[in-house]
């Protein structure tokens, strides 16, 4: 439908498109949902939208909820702690072992990623408050678990409303234990999305983990090439295909945040030289904390497809000394043959091929650059639980007439699509059922759909495997009965 | 225990290193293969040595060895607070999938929003569908003032969307500690005028620290009957029950649904029974893919709903999951009759007998065929299952279905456990045992946990594990051979389509056994020149 219209036409098709969602809304709700869906104006160089307020209620938004940005994103991968899920079942329950955060170690012994720790609140815990019980709870993680490094404790909604005192249980219980104990306000109730969850879970890693460190020895000697990696969840491995390039270039990676990542390498973070950061927004605020208190500079990278990783490689290299930029282009020169060999197998057949995204975090403009790479236009995306400065970043990546919507509702959602028609679309797994059944190939954006690594060369060559076999997969002729 | 600690090679100077690259565009490989490959294990290893604190590798094995001790064992029973790998989820996911049942109804959690994102992830994870339920939203100012406003917003923008025919509204803890009273709240929003007065807007309080998701599907079946039958919120006068014949069907929460909805509905038509199934979910979590997105599709219509009550009899298929439901069917004068996810021959044999007795219709020879075809599979089979010892787990009616299917295969069934299972269920299996020799030996394990069952498949071992796809650490842990039935299944594909109940779903579930042991005896007697002299080509 969009396939030859040109820019001013795609602009004017996208207005009314937005204008027919609208309509149906209640008049209010179609008001503030106006402010979230625009179209992406080059001249004037901004997305025009608004971002990181309440969803509206009842309309199927795609977001979650601090707990999730916390518990789910940012602690959760700390491999070698026990983070209880505290309150009621369900929230550890359901993000069990689901975001593939990878890690390597003795899972129940010496890691403990993919288990469900909760403390199961029940009726009395709710009458009588659950501190006794997180104070028994963190005496029986002792006892079965010894090999714990720490405790962090994810409150879930009753917590910060029954008036416990989780901080007060964390306090005497790290003193006894002599152990880091870290107590984590993010109740799902609070703020409008993942995204505070993310903040909190930040300012607690600065709260009990950096202002607990006292003058506790470094474990290494330090050089002056160590870096560390920001807000890489290892997603099917992510961080792992980004940390191999960065010692190629002559780099030591001295912690991974968080994605198979360790308390030691949390504690070792401010000696870094160089803070590394991929997703912006679930780290930013603990980078510009260490920029702050120790003078840790950062710098925003982007490893999904090849020019985003030479550009990226050569603008880390730029914050170091000559052996470094040497590396960075000897990295870049070493993986051209993949890099080369990946496009013109894959190329050919994703060549003009358009995508629609809706993610979270960095990927809503982050991996535009890869699909680029591939001969793809993205022609529509938006963020889950961006805000401002995301939406500005976006402006860098995006084309003149690109499609832009924030915390997109599954009523929109559905609706552009079925009026855009795009060759491919990529969200979560609440939405890729949706899509595919309206024909439309589909690839979740959070999981890699249980593939990946997309970072990285490595990653690179599986992110276009991955396209190509979800937009060129025959099960796509035969959607439509044939008589 | 595997640990290459001795082998690493730690790189103190010089990081740059030229590593070898697995990767290849012409065979792409993915985490399966990529991290295997030198480059990255030596990477990986660098990383734990250097970095990571690691526990010295004595050590590692020495707490790896005592976790699987009987001293451990004692330690984790003695556990009073701590719960590590239920298998249970909280209220209003069976909330979601109870009012899924429904024609044209959209599910409606007051509360937070990100509980709603869960659910709907977490049947989508299942079924590989998409799972359709609204949140209205609630944060910090409707913790304070309470939820009204985003709940009076919240069905008018559901409304004007969605289009549903019905919304059916459910809680959160959330809302369920701040104390919102839905019924008032409700009222307040049809007087807004998010929703006509007659609008059907049936609801259950679904507080997530009671009970389980179990409980949450009864809570939410009983509000939609009660709303039906009652008077729908006082817009009409309460149903006088006038008996018609027919009879009622009840599934519960049930991770076969799909498959198993047609297969009593195929049965039912066989026998010519006239019968409503009060909670349909399996056309909305089945739908084709031929270019267009159906969010509601099925379901038990309203009208059948409301005429429900002037049925003869209703049968659940899982006691567990409709108490409360049973108790207001029988108030209104109704037969009811309770059965515990029956699977195989016996349960089958007392399901069917029942449903010819309340209805009059007699059991018709082709479905004896389809009885005598199991026992057939049966006779052709136990030998390979007869006396195998199995652990078992899930949801209190499913373990209770299961365990008898196990008993009548000449099984062993060794530890069955039910995080959600209280003592009534405890009694119940415990009864089943009773009454077979084959369940002499066996445990039952109340309200404990995945951490509790890895212990018990360390001290007394069994030969086979059956439980959902969570029971994959267990079988990595404790090498016990996992056959996966139960809820959520997530890294296995579509068996939710097919039945486990009727003489059919009896045999699938029997197939699912035997070529779980089957695939284990060929995986464990493939050495060549060692012991693949078992590794027979006829079994």
């Amino acid at each position: 439908m969009s396939a030859n219209l040109d820019v001013e036409e795609v602009k004017e098709r996208n207005k009314q498109l937005i204008g027919e969602v609208l309509e149906a809304y209640p008049e209010k709700f179609g008001k503030r949902r106006a402010k979230h869906l625009g179209t992406f104006d080059a001249d004037k160089g901004e997305c025009a939208i608004k971002s990181n307020i309440k969803s509206i209620p009842g309309v199927m938004t795609i977001r979650g909820c601090a707990y999730a940005g916390s518990k789910g994103v940012v602690w959760g991968p700390i491999k070698d702690m026990v983070h209880i899920s505290h309150g009621p079942v369900g929230c550890g329950q359901y993000s069990w072992a689901a975001r593939r955060n990878y890690y390597v170690g003795t899972t129940g012994v010496d890691s403990f990623v993919t288990m469900q720790f909760t403390s199961d609140f029940q009726e009395k815990d709710i009458v009588f408050g659950g501190d006794k019980k997180l104070s028994k709870i963190i005496d029986e993680v002792q006892e079965l678990f010894p090999l714990n490094k720490g405790i962090s404790i994810q409150s879930e909604c009753p917590i910060g409303l029954i008036g416990d005192d989780i901080e007060a249980v964390s306090k005497r219980k790290a003193k006894e234990y002599n152990k880091t104990i870290v107590p984590v306000r993010c109740e799902g109730f609070r703020g409008v999305s993942q995204s505070l969850g993310h903040h909190i879970a930040n300012d607690a890693i600065r709260d009990w983990v950096f202002d607990k460190l006292g003058d506790k020895p470094a474990r290494f000697e330090s050089t002056p090439y160590d870096v560390a990696i920001i807000g890489d969840y290892n997603i099917g491995g992510d961080a792992w295909s980004s940390r191999i390039l960065l010692e190629e270039m002559g780099l030591r990676v001295i912690a991974q945040w968080s994605g198979d990542g360790t308390l030691a390498e949390l504690e070792a973070t401010p000696r870094a030289k160089l803070n590394i950061l991929h997703c912006y927004r679930s780290m930013n605020y603990i980078s510009r904390h260490m920029e702050e208190k120790f003078g840790t500079p950062w710098v925003e990278y982007n490893f999904f497809g090849p020019s985003k990783i030479a550009a990226s490689l050569r603008e880390i290299a730029a914050h170091f000394d000559d052996s470094i930029k040497e590396g960075a282009e000897r990295v870049i020169a070493k993986y051209q043959a993949l890099t080369d060999a990946t496009i013109a197998k894959y190329r050919p057949r994703l060549e003009g091929k358009k995508v629609m995204l809706f993610v979270g975090g960095l990927r809503p403009r982050h991996v535009i650059g890869a699909y680029e790479d591939l001969g793809m236009e993205v022609i529509g995306t938006g963020y889950e639980f961006g805000h401002n400065d995301d939406y500005q970043r976006t402006t860098h990546y995006v084309k003149d007439g690109t499609l832009i919507y924030d915390d997109v509702t599954g009523f929109e959602f559905e609706k552009f699509v079925e009026k855009i028609q795009p060759d491919l679309v990529g969200s979560g797994v609440k939405e890729k059922y949706i899509f595919q059944k309206m024909g439309v190939p589909f690839r979740q954006m959070h999981s890699w759909d249980y593939s990946g690594p997309y970072h990285g060369y490595d990653g690179f060559a599986i992110f276009a495997r991955d396209m190509d076999m979800a937009i060129n997969a025959p099960v796509w002729r035969m959607t439509k009965t044939p008589w | 225990m595997a640990n290459d600690e001795d082998t690493l090679v730690v790189k103190q100077d010089g990081f740059e290193k030229e590593s070898a690259m697995s990767q290849d565009a012409e065979k792409v490989i993915d985490h399966f293969e990529l991290f295997r490959g030198p480059e990255y294990t030596e990477m990986l290893a660098n990383k734990k040595s250097m970095f990571e604190d690691p526990v010295p590798a004595e050590e590692l094995v020495r707490v790896a060895e005592w976790t699987k001790s009987k001293e451990y064992c004692e330690k984790n029973f003695a556990r009073e607070c701590l719960t590590i790998n239920p298998a249970k989820a909280c209220q209003p996911l069976g909330a979601v999938f109870a009012s899924l049942g429904f024609e044209g109804t959209l599910p409606f959690v007051h509360g937070s929003q990100g509980c709603v994102a869960y659910y709907r992830s977490h049947f989508s994870r299942h079924f590989k569908e998409p799972t359709s339920a609204v949140s209205s939203s609630m944060t910090e100012d409707a913790a304070v003032f309470g939820g009204l406003n985003n709940l009076i917003d919240g069905m008018a923008n559901a409304f004007s969307l969605y289009k549903p025919k019905m919304i059916a509204v459910s809680t959160t803890c959330m809302a369920e500690v701040i104390g919102d009273d839905l019924n008032a709240y409700i009222k307040g929003a049809k007087e807004k005028g998010s929703v006509p007065m007659e609008f059907d807007v049936p609801f259950a309080h679904t507080p997530a620290f009671v009970g389980s998701h179990v409980t949450g599907y009864d809570n939410v079946m009983k509000g939609i009957l009660e709303h039906f039958w009652n008077g729908k919120a006082g817009t009409v006068p309460k149903l006088e029950r006038e008996p018609n014949g027919k009879l009622n069907f009840i599934g519960g929460f049930d991770g076969y649904t799909v498959g198993n909805m047609r297969e009593i509905k195929r049965l039912f038509d066989l026998m010519g029974v006239e019968y409503t199934i009060l909670g349909d979910n399996s056309d909305v979590w089945d739908t084709p893919s031929d270019g267009k997105f159906r969010m509601y599709d099925g379901g038990t219509t309203l009208e059948d709903a409301a005429n429900a009550v002037h049925a003869n009899a209703t049968i659940s298929m899982q006691e567990f999951c409709t108490e409360k439901t049973l108790d207001l069917i029988e108030a209104r004068g109704q037969e009811v009759i309770a059965f515990n996810h029956p699977i195989g021959v016996e349960g089958t044999d007392r399901f069917l007998m029942e449903v010819s007795r309340l209805t009059g219709k007699p059991i018709p020879d082709s479905i004896a065929k389809e009885r005598g075809r199991l026992v057939d599979a049966i006779a052709d089979s136990n030998a390979y299952i007869h006396g195998k010892k199995f652990a078992l787990y899930g949801d209190p009616d499913l373990t209770l279905g299961l365990a008898a299917f196990l008993l009548e295969l000449g099984a062993e069934p060794t530890h069955i456990l039910s995080t959600n299972g209280g003592k009534e269920w405890a009694q119940k299996v415990e009864a089943l045992l009773a009454s077979s020799p084959f369940g002499k030996n066996c445990h039952v394990y109340a309200g404990k946990d995945l951490w509790h069952m890895r212990s018990l498949l360390f001290t007394e071992p069994v030969d086979f594990l059956i439980g959902n796809t969570y029971g994959k650490f267990l079988e990595r842990d404790t090498k016990t051979p996992l056959i996966r039935i139960g809820f959520p299944i997530f890294d296995r594909h579509h068996h939710h389509r097919y039945p486990v109940w009727g003489y059919q779903g009896g045999l699938n579930v029997l197939v699912k056994i035997l070529d779980r042991i089957f695939e284990h005896m060929d995986a464990t007697t493939n050495t060549v020149a060692k012991n693949d002299y078992s590794f027979d080509i006829i079994r």
